[in-house]
């Protein structure tokens, strides 16, 4: 019954190769960012963590086309950036893998930024200070109390994350083209499906999608409550 | 910031690929027969690696404009390519290889008996066309409701697709009951067991199609390959089956 083409295996492969790359890079950004902005809340606010905090929420309400468009002014043989990765001998990123990885990370910064804020407010000074009056170097500290302590949000950051990018498509679709392999994901291929009138294809494709989404999301509300009953609360 | 710099700076050495597929850009009116063509090169080519791009032919031009890595562009209409080669984008001369032609179609209506100058005594109520703005065929449908005289009083009924292959799967799928569609689709055999009635070409600015190799694959040979496979008698047999009109033979 299940009948998928290579071109729908190399199309779930690149989408799963970007879910996890921007993942990965997301946390490792997404981490100190939440940090700094956790650190605001308790210390009075200030305006620039303000601003950064709507920058970086700014992909929830901006409609995809606006970060794909000006994505690809700047990625491209003719912007700022593109512009100066071909003066050093290197390739513009617009229409290409690292372009779409750039574009993911920007659009799902809020997924991973906004659980971590949450579960980063939630511990509260109180159990670093403790650390730190126990001697605690800084590593230790981010390892043997924030990560033990934040766990649930971490996993509620990358599943997030790692879900939001499966489903993305504008931002895909204007950066990347519709390139097999390089930038035709799984979204923007089942688009393709349907305009070739391969319906069956594009009903594997979906309900794929759709049972892969449920799961993923009762996965993260399956955790939200147990660490909500965790000895945090 | 300086983070992503520095990482965009270390993913773009990473993808060093062995040997370079052909990537190919192409008018969505080619969707059909262009996939049937490159079945039959990579039989006689079984290790060439192609992958096609579909899409509104002045959409692939932008994106070729702004760096987009195909070697190949099939254009709808002639005037894309040569901008293109004026700027220097591609780096081949257009070459013509067929000339298409505009159908009205639908699943849903009897067409046999309609031409295109009684479409508005029918009732229905969406007429899809591609969007004229960048897609040729969306073009040559709005000259020849222009030159009907019929622009005006259908406009309001009228629904826009992306690209003509969106177009023929807005009315294949019922959300507008007739179109007007490459008739290179209609020829498709899902589509075929509706009938269409053919839209005369003086109505309209030909639809001259040409391809040329762009400047992203002056190197690649393949490119260079499949454009004389272009002109082979197989695949004109194939673009005429589709409907298409063939130039005259190139010169060698």
């Amino acid at each position: 019954m299940i009948e998928l083409t290579a071109h729908d295996w190399q199309a779930i492969q690149l989408t799963l190769k970007l879910c996890l790359y921007t993942t990965l890079i997301l946390l490792l950004l997404g981490t100190p960012l939440a940090w700094w902005l956790a650190q605001g809340q308790s210390r009075g606010q200030c305006r620039v963590r303000t601003a950064i905090q709507a920058l970086v929420a700014l992909p929830l309400v901006l409609p995809p086309t606006v970060l794909g468009f000006y994505l690809l002014l700047l990625l491209g043989p003719q912007g700022a950036v593109g512009g100066t990765l071909e003066r050093l001998g290197f390739q513009h990123l617009a229409f290409s893998f690292p372009g779409i990885l750039i574009g993911s990370v920007i659009y799902s910064l809020p997924f991973t930024v906004q659980p971590l804020l949450e579960s980063f407010r939630r511990m509260g000074p109180r159990p670093l200070e403790v650390a730190q009056t126990l001697g605690a170097g800084k590593l230790d500290q981010l390892f043997s109390v924030v990560l033990p302590l934040c766990r649930g949000g971490f996993i509620v950051a990358a599943t997030l994350t790692f879900a939001h990018t499966l489903g993305e498509f504008g931002v895909i679709l204007m950066l990347g083209g519709s390139i097999p392999g390089e930038t035709q994901v799984l979204s923007v291929l089942i688009y393709d499906h349907t305009e070739a009138m391969n319906y069956s294809q594009a009903h594997q494709l979906s309900l794929g999608l759709l049972i892969a989404a449920f799961v993923v999301l009762f996965i993260v509300y399956g955790l939200n409550k147990r660490f909500d009953r965790g000895p945090l609360t | 910031m300086r983070i992503l710099w520095v990482f965009s700076l270390l993913l773009c050495m990473l993808p060093v690929r062995a040997s370079e597929p052909l990537t190919i850009a192409a008018a969505s009116d080619l969707r059909y027969a262009l996939d049937e063509i490159i079945a039959l090169y990579q039989n006689e080519h079984p290790k060439a690696r192609i992958r096609v791009s579909y899409g509104s032919s002045g959409k692939i031009s932008t994106q070729i404009r702004h760096g987009a890595p195909f070697d190949l562009f099939f254009s709808a209409d002639i005037q894309f390519p040569e901008q293109l080669y004026a700027e220097g984008h591609v780096s081949t001369a257009p070459e013509l290889y067929a000339i298409g032609r505009i159908v009205l179609w639908s699943p849903r209506l009897d067409l046999t008996e309609v031409t295109l100058s009684q479409l508005n005594a029918l009732s229905f109520r969406r007429l899809a066309i591609a969007q004229p703005a960048h897609a040729p065929y969306g073009l040559r449908a709005k000259e020849a409701l222009q030159a009907l005289g019929l622009w005006d009083v259908l406009e309001p009924k009228l629904v826009y697709g992306e690209n003509i292959a969106q177009t023929a799967q807005m009315a294949q799928s019922g959300a507008a009951e007739v179109a007007i569609i490459a008739l290179s689709l209609a020829r498709f055999p899902q589509l075929s067991r509706h009938g269409y009635q053919l839209i005369p070409s003086d109505l309209h600015q030909p639809l001259t199609q040409a391809y040329s190799v762009t400047r992203h694959g002056a190197n690649n040979a393949s490119a260079h390959r499949f454009a004389t496979f272009m002109q082979s008698s197989e695949a004109r047999s194939i673009l005429e089956h589709y409907g298409f009109e063939l130039p005259a033979r190139r010169v060698k």
